[in-house]
């Protein structure tokens, strides 16, 4: 493998002069139409209220469950209001609270994760151990537990989720982590003297940071999911603020007639979360797009 | 050609006598890269081998030797195709066969052996389950008849209780063994051709001239056709009937062995030949030593080191001692070679020194400060003066940050550099190292294995230290590329008069550029020379070992040289269970009953002036011991 790794490489710096006219793209197709569908979504997060043809709690007509029409681009709710204008009111509280949960969980998780795998030891083994307990309360009953205590508020939701999904990105993180903290160019930073926070964020973050971006993403959907699912038990954003898992649920006796009203909400976060994942598995580094 | 003929001694039914076993015409391999263009990594080869005879592929990395050896198996790597020529072995067409015919040659007719026999096996299953495997995979016998075959070969392989070895799995016996079970692995259902693709390359030279031993017995003994891949012309020679130079997928010579070693006639490989003997050429640089007298404190002083790990016993010492008893005194600009085999504990003696590795019990003291055991008692001026380069090049330089950084930050962490002063002073370090300015912006993925080292060696070097602690620095690289490092250490010491502890597993590095040499075995410093006794006899018995099992650039060498597995191992009873026994009591052959096994050695002077741990006086040492044979370039 080397060998032709090698002798590749020999041919790439002769073919240089033919390389520089056909420079290679920085992203891929799949990356942009990531890039397009979050793009698209975070923009209207931002100005979704301001055009939507009509208030999000209004109820415009009688005609509940309706089908697309002039009137109802997307259709209209079990108590006759517009889709669309409940769609782009919810479109903030969905991406806001999710984002702010999965950073929260993947900051937090890949902090302690790099810390964990640098001290090792005893250091290492508590707060496995410690994590790996939190796993294993399923995170449903969790949440359920946190509303049912606390009572339903955006913050609480967003510990929530955050906590719930912690661990999962510790656990991928450490992995990289403990592999990253064994390569030379680590071994060589403490041999070196630095110090502990340069070492975690220069030296080992950069080479696991595009698996922890992944998981990210992943870890975005689920607590998409999750949020939706909560809202669907009503135990999440309480209305007459809605997200589009409770836009699932408040129009689910519409299922049995294929309303338009559970279908386009459910639409709305899988195109969210596809697009989140599009983007951060074909987002590539300069790293990746010069080889 | 005519030799071919003159060599083909036995001819298969149906072939035209005196046709060569295997001939290869116009052969090109391409490989696909990432943006869809192909490259040439074959370029035109034409060879032929005559049965019986062995024939050596050598050339550095790169050079396409394992891409061709693998073409024989009609075989491509992933990424990789034949994209022409014309292969045949036997009356067989390799390049017209399709993959049904392929499989049923590939472990029948023509046999692999690889690199790494560790990698080759599956752990779950016992050695003879896969000896005989493809025997039976192939129809070629019955079980019982191949498992009495695979014994007759574990004998002629020299493997210890050939009877009852085939019963172990892979992880109970060693490199060396496995390396030769899978030499029986391949040659259990006879086949026409053996390729042996660096056969000895991952082991020690000890272990490594048995190995040899036994290929070279088995292939005369059955006559079988092999081609030898190997990157190390002086192993090649002991096997090898004829060589081919191969650079960059091209054969640049053909030739016998005899006339390829002693009258290489292309430029190529008169440099290959050159570089394989760097003692000469480095030697002439290690003059200017300051006297020592003049120094107050030697630079380095490592007194009674004992590190390991486990659990302590009442004594505090680790239940595995990884190091025992290390004393060593450098002295400002000199270089200590440390050489041992695998597992002797050399890298964790420089990461003692390092502080990577806290130790036991033992004092590292630096210009006659005590440097603290563990990485968070010293001070930054300590961490500077001492400086470590890694054995992997690849694996020390951080894929994520570009060359210019990673020579910036010792500058600026060390220094306090900063702008244009920083700027000058990273344009000097690559001066120093002789690389481009233009690798600044690169990452360490774009370049070469020796421009790689070279950068991690600029990276020591930018911290202005006073000790280097090179561990296996060029075994990763071509000899060409080796040698040319060494060079550099050298000169760097030269201009810079910097130390380094120069840990290595090849003697001949070692003895190109060190003053003082220590061998360690299982931890222990077994002996300590001069560089001004370097070479003279006596030796201590491990030492002799090692420097009689480095194979010589001559035809022969190993048929004369007593090497490992020689001589029979005294008898001996049984052995006292303290640590401080001698580690290479069993493998000496120079052990005395009553003594070796029950009374600890002392370490004492040699009259020469090293220092050695054996309870055999000089003159026995002297008597026992076989002179060395005399290598060229080396001057003993």
């Amino acid at each position: 493998m080397k060998a032709l790794h090698d002798s590749a490489r020999a041919e790439a710096t002769t073919a240089a002069a033919s390389a520089a006219t056909k420079k290679p793209r920085r992203h891929s197709t799949m990356a942009w139409i990531g890039m397009g569908i979050v793009g698209f979504w975070l923009l209207m997060a931002i100005i979704g209220p301001t055009i939507s043809p009509y208030d999000a709690t209004a109820i415009v007509d009688v005609d509940v469950f309706s089908g697309m029409s002039r009137k109802f681009l997307l259709g209209s709710d079990y108590l006759g209001r517009d889709m669309l204008s409940r769609i782009l009111f919810g479109t903030r509280a969905t991406i806001g609270l999710a984002l702010a949960a999965t950073l929260l969980a993947s900051i937090i998780g890949t902090a302690i994760a790099l810390f964990a795998a640098f001290s090792g030891g005893w250091r290492d083994a508590v707060i496995s151990r410690a994590l790996d307990a939190l796993i294993s309360i399923p995170s449903k009953m969790f949440a359920l537990m946190m509303v049912a205590t606390f009572g339903s508020s955006m913050w609480l939701l967003v510990m929530t989720a955050a906590i719930t999904y912690m661990p999962g990105a510790y656990r991928i993180a450490r992995s990289l982590a403990v592999n990253v903290q064994a390569m030379e160019y680590v071994q060589a930073a403490r041999a070196r003297g630095e110090g502990v926070w340069y070492i975690m964020t220069m030296e080992m973050l950069p080479n696991m940071i595009r698996p922890v971006l992944a998981d990210f993403g992943l870890r975005f959907v689920y607590v998409v999911l999750l949020l939706s699912g909560l809202s669907f038990l009503s135990l999440g954003v309480q209305p007459p603020d809605a997200d589009w898992g409770s836009l699932v649920r408040e129009n689910i006796s519409g299922l049995g007639e294929g309303a338009l009203a559970v279908i386009m909400p459910a639409l709305a976060i899988a195109s969210l979360t596809i697009g989140v994942n599009l983007l951060i598995d074909n987002l590539r580094g300069k790293r990746a797009a010069k080889e | 050609m005519q030799f071919d003929q003159f060599l083909g001694k036995t001819t298969a039914p149906g072939m035209p006598p005196g046709e060569p076993l295997v001939s290869v015409s116009g052969l090109c391999v391409n490989a696909r890269k990432d943006d869809g263009s192909s490259v040439e990594i074959v370029k035109d080869v034409n060879f032929t081998v005559a049965r019986g005879e062995v024939l050596a592929l050598i050339g550095e990395s790169g050079s396409g030797k394992t891409t061709i050896a693998l073409s024989l198996l009609g075989y491509a790597r992933a990424g990789c195709h034949i994209a022409g020529g014309r292969i045949r072995i036997g009356r067989c067409q390799i390049d017209q066969m399709d993959e049904k015919a392929l499989l049923a040659m590939r472990g029948h007719h023509v046999a692999y052996i690889a690199q790494s026999a560790a990698a080759a096996f599956n752990p779950a299953r016992t050695l003879m389950d896969q000896v005989i495997e493809s025997a039976l995979q192939h129809r070629v016998m019955d079980k019982a008849s191949a498992m009495r075959k695979a014994v007759d070969l574990f004998r002629a392989l020299a493997l210890p209780n050939p009877e009852h070895i085939g019963r172990r799995y892979p992880h109970q016996v060693s490199g060396g063994q496995l390396q030769r079970v899978m030499a029986a692995m391949a040659l259990i259902t006879d086949p026409e051709l053996v390729i042996l693709d660096e056969p000895t390359t991952a082991l020690d030279v000890t272990t490594q001239i048995e190995v040899l031993r036994a290929f070279k017995n088995v292939v005369k003994e059955l006559g079988t056709t092999a081609v030898y891949v190997s990157h190390d012309l002086a192993v090649v020679a002991q096997m090898a009937d004829r060589i081919i130079v191969l650079r960059d997928g091209a054969v640049r010579e053909t030739g016998q062995t005899g006339q390829v070693l002693h009258a290489p006639a292309d430029s190529y490989t008169q440099s290959l030949i050159a570089a394989a003997a760097p003692a000469s050429r480095v030697a002439q640089v290690r003059e200017i030593l300051p006297d020592p007298a003049l120094a107050k404190a030697p630079l380095l002083r490592i007194s009674g080191l004992i590190a390991g790990y486990g659990s302590p016993d009442r004594l505090g010492l680790p239940g595995v001692r990884i190091l025992d008893d290390i004393n060593l005194t450098m002295q400002r600009g000199s270089t200590v070679g440390i050489i041992g085999e695998s597992g002797s504990g050399k890298t964790t003696l420089a990461r003692a020194v390092a502080g990577m590795i806290a130790p036991a019990r033992g004092s590292i003291q630096l210009d006659g400060e005590n440097l603290s055991p563990s990485l968070e008692g010293r001070t930054r001026e300590q961490f500077r003066r001492v400086q470590i380069v890694f054995q992997n090049a690849d694996t020390a330089l951080n894929p994520a940050h570009t060359i210019g950084r990673i020579l910036n930050r010792p500058l600026s962490f060390y220094h306090g550099l900063k702008g244009e002063a920083m700027r000058r002073r990273t344009a000097e370090l690559l001066d120093l190292v002789r690389l481009p300015s233009s690798v600044l912006e690169r990452l360490p993925g774009e370049l070469s294995g020796g421009q790689k080292q070279r950068v991690n060696l600029a990276r020591a070097l930018a911290a202005k230290p006073d000790l280097i602690l090179c561990d296996e620095v060029t075994s990763a690289l071509d000899t060409v590329v080796a040698a040319a490092i060494l060079e550099l250490l050298a000169e760097l010491r030269r201009e810079l008069q910097v130390s380094y502890m120069f840990i290595s597993h090849d003697i001949s590095t070692v003895r190109a550029i060190c003053d003082d040499i220590v061998v360690l075995y299982a931890g222990r410093m077994v002996a300590n020379r001069p560089r001004e006794a370097m070479m003279a006899p006596p030796y201590h018995p491990y030492s002799h070992l090692l420097l009689s099992s480095v194979p010589a650039m001559q035809q022969g060498w190993l048929e004369q040289v007593s090497g490992a597995g020689q001589h029979k191992l005294p008898p001996i009873g049984p052995v006292e269970a303290s640590p401080d026994i001698c580690a290479f009591l069993p493998r000496c052959t120079m052990r005395v009953e009553g003594v070796c096994n029950t009374v600890p050695p002392r370490r004492r002077n040699m009259e020469h002036g090293g220092e050695i741990l054996c309870h055999r006086s000089d003159a026995d040492l002297q008597q026992y011991q076989s002179p060395l044979l005399p290598v060229d370039g080396v001057t003993v």
